[in-house]
């Protein structure tokens, strides 16, 4: 159900270089309308509904619309994201709402550090199976028992 | 027809960026965040045991915070070996994917995947856990980590629940952080890799374009780590208008890592594989949970059991003894059966399976159950869930349709369609199956991992980033021993960016000789490169409008006209630089799809039913194919070669 821009809600990232959905989508799908100062979905076709866009946009200004080829029409997946948990908001065709909340991370965004308590590498091990981390901890690597 | 060339006479010249590293990540998917972590600490370990500073880039054609197969999210982590030994998931891999596997590489993934998920644990991810009661809680509810003994909530032998929906985000942070900002080039698309002029059949480095600014990048690099990805809408999809988006793997993936890697010359193996999900019709929502952790069952419109009776005597008459295996390609097969008949439609029975695990839960169990119902989709195919609202389908109250896909290459999930590379070293493998480096494949310098390493499937996204540690190590250890090597690019950068700008070119040149640019006669259009190249898989290759069912015939006769097109995509013409990363992308799919159709021509038995059929060789003939089908190009002569290759089995 491919991503649709709210014209009333989006104010086109107040023209920095680019827009927050033309930075996430993983399809390069997000495109910013210059005279208009409002993004748009060049192509709706190539959608996978991952939401990125959706739930990126500070205005909340985009939303989706299902597959015009098998969902018939009013339903919707509205989802709120906040830094530790994910708000879902799911209405059927029939009106019906079901809310849900599920957590999405457990540390603080932009918090880790890859190394931090890590062992360092032995350039020693370089060709021996095995992570740094399991030749720091002294783990052997299992072989195939005959 | 009259071969074109960009002069860069109606289209501008872009400026050419040189970057030189010593080792080049291309992809920012798991493998390519697991290959960057990794690395970078052992090239640490180079710099302080004094051999000197590395240099390590990584080039993403997304943005790595949502790019590669995870970019939505995941509900499971579906290889994590815990109490399990890795000899019996190389079983498990075998059985599932009819018996050829490379089990060097199955084991080796196995042996080393589980430090990878602990570490996403670490990064934030939550994972599931199982109180002391048995009870299930989420990953955030702050149970006993898996590193200090935590018991995850398995929803089967190997996958193990998640909160995942910003999995990637956090897996990407590691390795932005690992790599620094300054080594990540972003949104530049990656069209070719380049070959030593010097040294024969050794990877010199890599060009490629950015989406966002008129300039070209040209990577030079000792050692490429190639991670991009399976291919994805080669074959026409059952949803040909928007839904054709809500492909089953990431729509995105443009067999970009097959094409690269064949077109200079490295060894492919068993691309003859593809994979074909049976999933949630349209939507095409996962249903392994369902399976698995719901224990739901699946059967046909009358309530009968496909996999049972008829079905399964018959089957058994040509693919014994897989058929007894019940592999995920058997049950394809007897789904099919049921829906020959018609006596589909199949339905997943999500409603029998939620009042069956209600009847021992109080209220706020059972509605903890539906959430957990509703988060597999929303974590992962949230298409799924908007399905299911717009048809009014509640799980708990009405059963749901599932079907079989159209197919798919890759090699990280139930597929195992990639390149042939060198194994490790340690395991009992024949001598031939490595070449000192793990993961290298056949061209010195170019490793594979994940969807795009070969014979080894099962990996998911856990194994694909455990798999980009191996490889991201193993290529550190080839640089160091390869200090002196200067790369020298075969061609001149001006060349191979006139023809990778070709498609501007083209189009500025005859846009104004129709009134309207999509019909001219003198170029083609990205998209119908695509709709042409899906008809032609489609009908010839074994798609889903003739039931997956191909031959000799069919399959020669496909490629002539898949010769045509390939030879049309000379003639693609882009408006844009939105444009001209679909012309390239669907020039990768051509060549994925091409080194699919050579492999099923050459293997001479249906391996995969349910995948696909050789309607003249309907059943398996271990005696004559219970062995790898490998296959090559050659750049230099653009000859192809097939060949065999012995399986040999390392684990009884």
């Amino acid at each position: 159900m491919p991503s649709f821009v709210i014209t009333e809600k989006c104010d086109g990232c107040k023209a920095q270089d680019k827009t927050a959905c033309q930075y996430i989508c993983p399809n390069d799908l997000m495109k910013l309308d210059r005279d208009k100062m409002k993004a748009f979905n060049q192509e709706p076709d190539q959608c996978w509904e991952c939401y990125n866009c959706v739930k990126i946009c500070p205005q909340q200004a985009i939303e989706v619309r299902g597959y015009a080829d098998f969902v018939p029409l009013g339903g919707s997946v509205i989802p709120m994201r906040g830094s530790d948990s994910i708000m879902w908001t799911v209405k059927f065709r029939n009106g019906k709402l079901k809310r849900f909340k599920f957590p999405i991370r457990t540390t603080p965004e932009g918090s880790v550090d890859p190394y931090k308590g890590e062992p360092d590498a032995d350039i020693n091990n370089v060709k021996k199976p095995g992570y740094f981390t399991h030749h720091g901890a002294g783990k052997a690597m299992p072989i195939i028992k005959k | 027809m009259e071969k074109e060339t960009c002069t860069f006479s109606y289209c501008q010249r872009p400026e050419v960026v040189t970057i030189e590293s010593d080792i080049l990540i291309v992809g920012g998917g798991m493998s390519a965040c697991g290959a960057a972590f990794e690395a970078v600490r052992w090239a640490q370990a180079a710099e302080k045991a004094g051999k000197g500073k590395l240099k390590i880039t990584l080039v993403d054609k997304a943005a790595m915070d949502r790019s590669g197969a995870v970019a939505m999210g995941l509900s499971a982590i579906n290889t994590y070996m815990g109490e399990n030994d890795p000899a019996d998931y190389v079983r498990y891999v075998k059985g599932d994917l009819m018996g050829i596997i490379r089990e060097d590489i199955v084991y080796d993934l196995g042996r080393h995947v589980d430090d990878t998920v602990e570490h996403f644990e670490e990064w934030g991810l939550p994972i599931w856990k199982k109180d002391e009661s048995g009870h299930t809680l989420d990953g955030a509810a702050g149970g006993k980590k898996l590193k200090d003994g935590g018991k995850p909530v398995r929803s089967g032998k190997w996958q193990i629940m998640i909160n995942g929906e910003s999995y990637k985000v956090i897996v990407a942070e590691a390795a932005k952080k690992a790599l620094g900002l300054e080594n990540i080039y972003e949104r530049v698309f990656v069209t070719k890799y380049i070959l030593d002029e010097k040294e024969d059949n050794r990877i010199a480095g890599a060009i490629g374009f950015s989406v966002r600014e008129n300039k070209v990048y040209l990577f030079k690099a000792n050692a490429i780590l190639s991670g991009c990805g399976g291919a994805v809408n080669v074959f026409r999809p059952r949803s040909v208008a928007e839904g054709q988006g809500r492909a089953w793997y990431p729509v995105w993936n443009s067999g970009s890592g097959y094409a690269t890697g064949a077109m200079v010359g490295a060894e492919m193996t068993m691309m003859e594989n593809r994979f074909v999900p049976a999933r949630f019709k349209d939507g095409y929502g996962p249903v392994g949970a369902w399976f698995l952790f719901f224990k739901a069952k699946a059967t046909n419109a009358y309530g009968e059991d496909y996999c049972a009776g008829e079905n399964f005597e018959e089957s058994k008459k040509l693919y014994s003894p897989y058929a007894e295996k019940l592999g995920t390609c058997i049950r394809n097969h007897m789904m099919m059966m049921d829906m020959k008949k018609g006596k589909g439609p199949i339905l997943m029975n999500t409603d029998k399976a939620m009042a069956e695990l209600a009847k021992t839960m109080d209220a706020k169990q059972i509605k903890h159950l539906e959430a957990e119902a509703w988060e597999d989709f929303l974590d992962m195919c949230i298409g799924q869930a908007g399905v299911w609202a717009g048809m009014d389908i509640e799980p708990d109250k009405s059963p749901s349709e599932i079907m079989p896909t159209e197919p798919y290459l890759l090699g990280s999930h139930a597929g195992c369609a990639g390149f042939w590379v060198s194994g490790p070293d340690d395991l009992g493998a024949p001598a031939d199956w490595h070449w000192g480096y793990n993961r290298m494949s056949t061209v010195t310098g170019l490793f594979m991992m994940g969807d795009i390493c070969g014979a080894s499937g099962h990996k998911f996204s856990s194994g694909s980033h455990a798999e980009g540690r191996i490889a991201g190590k193993s290529a550190v250890a080839f640089v160091l021993d390869h200090k002196d090597f200067k790369p020298t690019i075969s061609k001149p950068a001006d060349e191979i960016t006139a023809e990778m700008y070709l498609p501007f070119e083209l189009y500025e040149k005859y846009k104004n000789h129709s009134t309207a640019p999509e019909i001219n006669p003198y170029y083609i259009r990205p998209r119908m490169v695509q709709a042409r190249l899906q008809k032609i898989a489609d009908e010839y290759f074994g798609g889903i409008s003739t039931w997956y069912m191909t031959s000799k015939t069919l399959l020669e006769e496909g490629l002539k006209q898949l010769a045509m097109l390939k030879e049309d995509a000379s003639r693609t013409a882009a408006k844009d630089l939105h444009e001209l990363l679909r012309a390239w992308e669907n020039y990768h799919r051509i060549w994925a799809i091409e080194t699919h159709a050579r492999h099923i021509l050459f293997r001479e038995e249906s391996r995969y039913p349910g995948y696909y059929y050789r309607g003249d060789y309907l059943a398996i003939d271990d005696k004559n194919w219970k062995c790898f089908v490998n296959s090559k190009y050659d750049p230099k002569t653009g000859q192809w070669s097939v060949f065999k290759r012995d399986y040999v089995s390392l684990v009884d």
